[in-house]
């Protein structure tokens, strides 16, 4: 070894607590991109996988009822590769261990089995029989949140008709990724599910012999999807056609798309972001950590070094430094990605997950990091060699030191010399201290963008199940129900007040936009439900016209005011024009509104509800519970508080692993950069103090001067990092908002509180450690050197 | 206060010659330090032109400089300027491996009779010591030009009558052009020539009849 690679080792070792904290730095940069893309790569790889292995359908349609013959006419669209008809039926289910009304998507199961199209794949037993009315598979994460073993019975109201099922099976498909009640934003394992039976069983039951009222297609390579789903829309109006749609609009996949674009969002955001303020970090303290080895570079110059020979000695130095991190970053990255994917694996039900670490990502977030360290090396080192030798082995010239404007403020008497010495040193050296403050703010800001998502997940919650969906319980009916049921649902069990509405599906479109959702038509001044507008107050439902989520008219183009066409995709599918009439504002999903009687006038039809809101006595909901699942008509019941369990669930265990991750992270770069900066500013300038000590200041005194120059930095950059982490809030949320969710800006005091603590913490610690090792200043070995 | 350019030099005319001793003496201020570090490929001058046999060394780029110092000078530091990193031995092989053909740090460490010290740190040293690791690495490339800022100033008198006395002995046996700086006149006396300085110029040059031992010396 040479003895200048021997002089690296030794001072990597002398400074191996600085070495390790930017170290710490790196690594949560990298770790953190990395864990973030492994896990977006391993979802992306997986979905596509599953998709293509079980052969995920491309065109969806649901109709009223047609002959199993039609069958060869949608084969024979130009396009269509494959064609699936089946029987869908939503049923009420009664599981005798459990209260509450469950509701159920009957399935028929394919003829073709598995190689049919959006095929099962089977966790346990087997697919049920085609003929044998009884025997059901449910989805695996139904039949865990009710502990359903093999053989085990329960009941379903198929068609009016009580009966009881077997299970053989539990099963996960492609297309059910995410089971969701239609109504529901987020799924609920235990009051709902997907269930499959056998197709000749369920065609009995629903009077579908020889006929069916779903299908499902696949495209050959290169097929026009619009053309295709046009020729099926035609061929089926008469037989009450739904309106096709392809797998964009797919509801599973629609979910798993988003939280994976959303994911995918932040993947490229949080990265990006802490790699952009790791490097930046880096760059300060690796440039401040070598500017401090002028002499030494001075030395080697004045001995024959040339320039790029220092150069490449201190940028070996920065990369074991930044390599350091950079391998246990992949290592750290790896691993959360591992759990992370786990959680999603887990979440969405994938029958398995595919995860590899991409040579190429580890690549990047190696080379983000060692570029921005060889930056500050390059500019540190090229300062100082472009001394001339003679000038740099001497201690740099004294520093020109003036009157701060404070002192000029006339403050001047009130302060002392030491004071003095803070603030004429922080005003003199104005840049590298502009450099220490950003760099503290930055620290502190990451640290909102990791909180602020369980902030505005608390207030989402609020706002959506405390000002806008008031409701104890929401019934929806199988079919469009007369006003009368009214009377009987407010004499059932327990009900205090009824809201009803009517929920029709549609599809909006203006100019080119178009838009699959649902209008609502909701009673007037109802207290239960409640539109909210940009400010949350309670919207004055107007009398006519159309209300809609102000991010939908966003996407649509719309203002108030305009015309929209309005397609029903219902009944006998009327198309017409209504007007916008104002804008509500929805965090989850986008709808539109409309006054009940107003769309009942729309749709050409008398006093019609599809569904009511409950106040509910809660002292009573069991026995209500029990009158409900007596009633046929009523096809699904939800229940807010669970809902907001529900939502709760779903954030819990997606969105707020990786915060909490990102907080521990940002953590330790608040930390790495400001022990650093402690650090580094006891080098710069132990000399000067410990010749105070030698003039007969105290310890204290002299940790004074030191740690107050810090001190001064940290309060100012507190303020400044929590403003700089709201605007990155801001930005994290303008860029995830989506038709689901949008993201508002939320951020509580504690936050705030949590944030500056942690950077004051962090300051009060490196202090600790930097006082230490200022109590131990070799005063007679300073005296001794050259000044 | 304004800035006001002073010169640290004012028109120096000066030869020296292969193998020679020379003293240059003055007071502090007086400009001799910036002399010793244009001579030896540290510093440039404004104007004028310094020539190293053949070779113009005012017209040198960074490159060229460092390259002149590399093979051709060793230079000596009132504060040794040792890296506090490395060993005494390593400090002389930081020199030897970059030089052409250089003695090993062990004879180099061996002239200055530090042969049994060379595997302790600066910080492990007494001034006296790291002066001669200082010697020692400026010796060990077999420099044609030896230059030296002080040697003495940082030490007391029985270490400074040492160090000089290698110093000596380096350009005795070595013929090493050997150039040292001081403000002690007492040092002059065992030169070949002394040149006087004041105020950036040369007052006078002197050449001594005998030169007197190092060993002595006492001021």
């Amino acid at each position: 070894m040479s003895a200048l690679d021997r002089k690296l080792w030794r001072d990597l070792w002398q400074m191996k607590s600085q070495a390790l904290a930017i170290a710490l730095v790196v690594m949560c940069g990298v770790g953190t991109y990395i864990m973030f893309l492994t896990t977006l790569g391993a979802l992306r790889v997986t979905q596509d996988s599953y998709y293509r292995d079980y052969r995920f359908a491309e065109v969806f349609v649901s109709l009223k009822r047609a002959p199993q013959p039609l069958r060869q006419r949608l084969q024979d669209i130009a396009g269509v590769d494959q064609v699936e008809t089946r029987v869908l039926a939503q049923v009420r289910v009664d599981m005798p261990a459990f209260a509450e009304p469950v509701t159920a998507l009957m399935v028929s199961v394919s003829d073709s089995g598995r190689h049919g199209l959006n095929a099962l794949h089977l966790s346990a037993g087997r697919l049920p029989a085609p003929e044998r009315p009884g025997e059901v598979a449910v989805g695996k994460a139904f039949a865990q949140a009710h502990a359903l073993q093999l053989g085990d019975r329960f009941y379903a109201i198929l068609n009016g008709r009580r009966q009881a099922l077997t299970l053989v099976g539990t099963a996960l498909s492609p297309e059910f990724i995410q089971q969701m009640r239609p109504g529901s934003v987020f799924p609920d394992y235990k009051r709902y599910s997907v269930m499959w039976m056998g197709r000749r069983a369920l065609g009995q039951a629903y009077d579908m012999h020889g006929a069916f009222n779903d299908v499902a297609l696949s495209l050959r390579p290169g097929a026009d999807s619009q053309y295709v789903i046009d020729s099926v829309d035609e061929l089926l109006r008469p037989y009450g056609g739904l309106g096709a749609y392809a797998r964009k609009d797919q509801l599973s996949h629609r979910f798993l798309s988003q939280e994976l674009e959303q994911l995918g969002t932040l993947a490229s955001l949080f990265p990006a972001m802490f790699m952009g303020i790791a490097a930046f970090l880096l760059n300060v303290v690796i440039g401040r950590l070598v500017a401090m080895q002028r002499e030494q570079i001075a030395t080697l110059k004045a001995f024959g070094y040339g320039n790029l020979a220092v150069l490449w000695h201190y940028l070996k130095m920065v990369s074991l430094i930044a390599g350091l991190g950079i391998v246990s970053g992949t290592a750290l990255g790896v691993w959360l990605g591992q759990a992370l994917s786990g959680i999603y694996m887990e979440f969405y039900h994938f029958p398995y997950l595919k995860f590899s670490l991409q040579p190429v990502t580890v690549m990047e977030a190696a080379l983000a990091s060692l570029l921005a360290a060889g930056a500050g090396t390059v500019f540190a080192v090229w300062r100082a060699a472009s001394l001339r030798p003679a000038q740099g082995m001497r201690p740099e010239p004294p520093t020109r030191y003036r009157e701060t404007w404070v002192e000029k403020l006339g403050l001047k008497r009130w302060l002392s010399q030491p004071t003095r010495m803070i603030i004429r040193h922080i005003q003199r050296r104005a840049l590298k201290s502009m450099l220490t403050l950003l760099g503290i703010a930055m620290a502190c800001g990451i640290i909102l963008t990791g909180l602020f998502q369980r902030d505005t997940v608390s207030y989402m919650v609020n706002i959506q199940f405390g000002m806008a969906q008031r409701e104890d319980l929401s019934l929806t009916f199988t079919e469009p129900t007369s006003y009368r049921v009214r009377f009987d649902l407010l004499g059932l069990p327990g009900v205090q007040h009824v809201e009803v509405f009517r929920a029709v599906p549609v599809r909006l479109r203006h100019g080119h936009r178009s838009y699959r959702t649902g209008i609502r038509g909701v009673e007037p001044g109802g207290d239960i439900q409640r539109l909210l507008d940009a400010d949350l107050r309670p919207v004055a439902l107007p009398a006519d016209g159309l209300l809609l989520t102000d991010f939908l008219a966003k996407m649509l183009d719309l203002r108030v005011g305009d015309r929209v066409v309005v397609e029903v995709l219902e009944g006998n599918r009327p198309v017409r024009e209504a007007t916008v009439a104002g804008l509500v504002r929805e965090y989850l999903g986008v709808s539109g509104y409309m006054d009940l009687a107003a769309l009942n006038r729309f749709m050409q039809e008398g006093p019609t509800l599809s569904g009511a809101y409950l106040s509910v006595d809660s002292a009573q909901l069991q026995s209500l519970y029990a009158r409900l699942k007596g009633m046929p008509r009523v096809a699904g019941v939800a229940e807010r508080v669970q809902e907001i369990r529900n939502f709760n669930r779903v954030m819990q265990e997606t969105m707020l692993f990786f915060t909490y991750v990102a907080t521990v992270f940002a953590v330790i770069i608040a930390f790495g950069v400001i022990y650093n900066s402690a650090r580094i500013a006891l080098t710069e300038r132990g000399r000067e103090l410990a010749s105070l000590r030698v003039l007969g200041f105290t310890r204290a005194e002299i940790a004074y001067i030191l740690l107050g120059e810090l001190g001064i930095l940290t309060l100012i950059a507190i303020p400044l990092g929590l403003w700089l982490g709201e605007w990155m809030c801001y930005y994290i949320a303008h860029t995830m908002q989506n038709d689901l969710f949008r993201v508002p800006v939320v951020l509580v005091p504690q936050t705030y509180a949590f944030a500056a603590a942690v950077v004051l913490v962090s300051a009060i610690l490196s202090g600790l450690a930097v006082r230490r090792r200022l109590d131990q200043l070799d005063l007679i070995a300073v005296l001794k050197t050259a000044e | 206060m304004g800035e006001v350019q002073v010169p640290a030099l004012r028109g120096v005319d000066l030869d020296l010659y292969a193998g020679e001793f020379v003293v240059l003496l003055g007071p502090s201020g007086s400009g001799k330090s910036t002399l010793l570090n244009i001579l030896g490929g540290l510093d440039t001058p404004t104007s004028g032109s310094v020539r190293y046999a053949d070779h113009d060394l005012s017209l040198d780029d960074d490159a060229s400089m460092t390259q002149y110092r590399r093979s051709h000078v060793g230079f000596v530091f009132q504060f040794y300027n040792l890296i506090p990193s490395l060993t005494a031995r390593e400090n002389v092989a930081l020199v030897t491996e970059i030089a052409a053909s250089p003695m090993t740090p062990e004879e180099a460490l061996a002239l200055v009779g530090l042969g049994q010290r060379m595997d302790h740190f600066p910080t492990q040293m007494s001034g006296g010591e790291q002066q001669r690791v200082a010697i020692a690495r400026a010796v060990a490339k077999r420099p044609q030009v030896l230059l030296c800022d002080e040697p003495t100033g940082a030490l007391d008198v029985q270490t400074g009558v040492m160090v000089l006395d290698v110093i000596a002995r380096v350009n005795r046996e070595l013929k090493t052009t050997t150039v040292v700086i001081t403000h002690n006149a007492v040092i002059a006396a065992m030169a070949d020539r002394v040149v006087y300085f004041g105020d950036g110029l040369v007052a006078r040059i002197e050449t001594n009849a005998e030169k007197k031992p190092a060993a002595g010396l006492r001021w």
